[in-house]
């Protein structure tokens, strides 16, 4: 895009890019290190987890005053106006990722030493692993810009969904085998749901984006796969 | 009786801006000065009881449009209008159509606010009064009154009538010039960057009022202020270079345009 007349309002738009980048390596890492910490019941990791949370707290702030001071001042109109207000958005979505990954960081302390089957922990990794490519992808088109890649993020929420609800069922599964298993698998139960709801932000994240970009709503419906609202419900 | 709220007016107006009939209709139009051009073909129609703004870079044509909707570019020498623009039915370029009636059902009001060098009520007095729209003091007093009151300027003046107009403050004075465009009851308002000398109080008051007008009113506004465009229009018209690039919703024009030359433009950017 041409740049402004006014560089100095380049600059902050640059600032709130920037911030927003940072944020999302941050975030990305942490859930990267939550599971892991899960999975090799690593509490140190956890630990560090929990304490970097403050650090996603304190930019999300940030990036709020500066949109707000830069609405004020320029009374951004058009493109820059979605891309201030995006910018509030993804910072919020972003904030929200780390609180989930620091929910489940809190859970290590619980689950640990429980014995959790190899075979569960697999499906949480394999589960974290697709919602960290989304999260992951979901940055890059932000530094694209790409309403088409975009797009196809949010088609791909689907398959996270879908693992999910199978998790649940497995979890539900070994509960019922040893009722022992119920505390440490209500736990994993919940990270899985972190998991699950980190998905959502980054098509919540690419929805975002193909706005700033088009300055349209993505068309339709979001798709999803996720039945574990209705699982285990009386069927007539 | 059937009389809506002025809310309810505001709210049917904005739903059906695609079904408000048009008032004016500029077809083809262009202007030259000499031999130079300085509107190229421009398709513009302006919707009734509509504020309609004109913006664009200092040049692009966008004053020159407005003065050719009552024929204020007939008073430069060497212009020349090509196209044709109507009022309701009427060719306003007709030869056989009175100009000074023209421009009493399309008032004008400019960018440095004009009193007559007369007293407050003289200036209000003096179209309706050219134009024989009152015969009797009382009808006199009744067509005062009720313009300064649509300005929203009565209370402030109503206890010195008699002093001079130039006497007032800028703002109060952009006021008394638009009470002296509405005492004529024009059908149409021009407004040539009214507020560009007004500090943010006086700009508020006028904004406000263009507001109110609307109800009575068409009006077509030429401005340089992107953000008073996006406060009192609801549709914007964007001019460069002679041309028209986009005629749009407001609302869209500031959030979305379809035009790159517009987004440039009302974002302050360089393309």
């Amino acid at each position: 895009m041409s740049m402004h007349i006014m560089s100095a309002y380049d600059e902050e738009l640059k600032y709130l890019t920037r911030r927003i980048s940072e944020m999302g390596g941050i975030a990305e890492q942490m859930v990267g290190e939550s599971v892991r910490a899960l999975v090799n019941s690593d509490l140190a990791l956890a630990q560090k987890v929990i304490s970097d949370d403050t650090i996603l707290d304190e930019a999300e702030r940030q990036i709020g005053e500066k949109a707000i001071i830069t609405i004020a001042k320029r009374q951004p109109v058009a493109a820059d106006l979605r891309e201030i207000m995006g910018s509030i958005r993804i910072a919020s979505d972003l904030e929200r990722v780390g609180d989930l990954g620091k929910n489940n960081a809190k859970r290590v302390i619980a689950v640990a030493g429980s014995g959790i089957p190899r075979k569960l922990a697999r499906g949480l990794e394999h589960l974290a692993e697709l919602a960290l490519v989304q999260l992951k992808e979901v940055l890059d088109v932000y530094a694209s810009r790409s309403p088409e890649k975009a797009n196809s993020i949010r088609e791909r929420d689907e398959e996270i969904d879908a693992i999910y609800t199978s998790l649940f069922r497995e979890l539900l599964t070994y509960m019922m085998e040893d009722p022992r298993n119920i505390t440490p698998c209500t736990h994993l139960l919940f990270c899985a749901k972190n998991i699950e709801r980190i998905g959502d932000h980054a098509t919540n994240i690419a929805e975002t984006i193909y706005y700033m970009a088009t300055g349209a709503q993505p068309e339709g419906e979001r798709p999803k796969d996720d039945n574990t609202s209705t699982l285990g419900a009386v069927k007539d | 009786m059937n009389i809506m709220s002025e809310a309810a007016v505001e709210k049917a107006l904005d739903q059906k801006m695609n079904t408000v009939p048009y008032k004016m209709i500029g077809k083809d139009v262009s202007v030259y000065y000499g031999e130079k051009r300085a509107l190229f073909d421009v398709n513009l129609n302006i919707r009734e009881n509509t504020v309609t703004a004109l913006i664009g870079p200092s040049g692009c044509g966008k004053s020159t449009f407005l003065r050719t909707l009552n024929r204020m570019n007939d008073t430069i020498e060497n212009c020349r209008v090509t196209g044709k623009i109507t009022l309701d039915e009427d060719d306003i370029y007709d030869p056989t159509i009175d100009v000074v009636e023209l421009r009493a059902r399309v008032g004008m009001v400019f960018q440095k606010p004009n009193p007559f060098p007369k007293s407050i009520y003289d200036n209000v007095a003096y179209g309706p009064r050219i134009h024989g729209l009152a015969r009797t003091k009382s009808e006199f007093d009744d067509v005062v009154e009720t313009s300064l009151q649509k300005a929203g300027l009565w209370n402030e003046v109503k206890d010195r009538l008699q002093e001079p107009g130039t006497g007032l403050s800028g703002g109060q004075q952009q006021r008394l010039c638009i009470a002296r465009a509405v005492a004529v009851s024009p059908e149409v308002i021009l407004m040539d960057e009214p507020c560009s000398a007004l500090d943010p109080i006086a700009t508020a008051k006028v904004e406000e009022l263009i507001h109110e007008l609307r109800t009575n009113f068409t009006i077509v506004i030429v401005t340089h202020s992107m953000q008073q465009a996006a406060r009192v229009s609801q549709r914007t018209a964007m001019f460069h270079l002679g041309n028209l690039v986009e005629e749009n919703d407001t609302d869209k024009m500031f959030t979305n345009p379809d035009d790159q030359r517009t987004q440039d433009y009302i974002m302050g950017r360089f393309g």
